[in-house]
């Protein structure tokens, strides 16, 4: 009870005299408030440790260099340093995305939503569309294999069927076909990206 | 009725403590360190 009497600035001071176990009684009277602060921003137990030891770590360092000149404002000096490591935290975090290693399979490791949002889908549109009208650019023959090859999904075999020419002369038409896009799209400086 | 369902939580919130390891450590660390002044420079050693 004789703790609660003393107050933290007569505590820091000590301490700062060289009285260790005026820490002690600091680190005690404040470490519910000071650790909970931590663990409602990072809900984690193991990082709220880790950032209530590194909290307190500085706060050694910077009373034993006699850094400290905040008088009477020892709990807010030291939940501020704590606020400023949890926002380290998030920022090394975000730059390093983290891997639960708790041996569980986590099914998102493995799958993203990849559905586009609502400028991609319109981007992704207008590009389909520029794409479409620059293959009815095409000479007939190889707008008809391309067509057949990328919209119909169908094999240079089955295209060769078709049509009645030989494969060879199918995938020729098909290079022809790229090799005519890609000089248009030179051309005008088309941009088609997504 | 409208329940509260975070009630459990936030009472949870307000039990936790660091572990006495951490402290201890704390309490090491300060023993530990001492900080030397030269030349107006600040050292800092660790004397375990």
């Amino acid at each position: 009870m004789q703790h609660e009497i003393i107050t933290d600035a007569t505590l820091v001071s000590n301490y700062i005299k060289g009285d260790e176990s005026a820490l002690e009684i600091l680190i005690k009277r404040h470490k519910q408030k000071i650790y909970s602060f931590i663990y409602s921003k990072v809900y984690d137990r193991d990082v709220a440790e880790d950032i209530f030891q590194d909290t307190f770590i500085k706060v050694i360092r910077t009373l034993k260099r006699g850094a400290y000149n905040e008088e009477g404002k020892f709990l807010p000096w030291v939940m501020r340093i704590s606020h400023n490591l949890v926002i380290d935290f998030f920022r090394k975090n975000s730059r390093m995305p983290k891997f639960d290693n708790n041996n569980e399979f986590s099914i998102f490791s493995v799958l993203s939503d990849t559905s586009l949002n609502a400028e991609k889908k319109i981007i992704k549109e207008q590009v389909e569309n520029d794409v479409r009208r620059l293959v009815d650019e095409l000479p007939q023959d190889q707008k008809e294999v391309l067509l057949m090859r990328i919209y119909n999904d169908m094999s240079f075999k089955e295209i060769s069927d078709r049509t009645g020419v030989s494969i060879n002369t199918a995938l020729g038409r098909m290079r022809y076909a790229l090799i005519n896009l890609r000089k248009i799209i030179d051309k005008h400086n088309i941009v088609l990206t997504n | 009725m409208a329940k509260i369902y975070s009630e459990n939580s936030t009472k949870n919130l307000n039990d936790l403590k660091p572990k006495e390891e951490t402290v201890k450590f704390l309490l090491n660390y300060s023993k530990a360190l001492s900080v030397i002044d030269y030349n107006k420079m600040k050292f800092e050693a660790l004397l375990n």
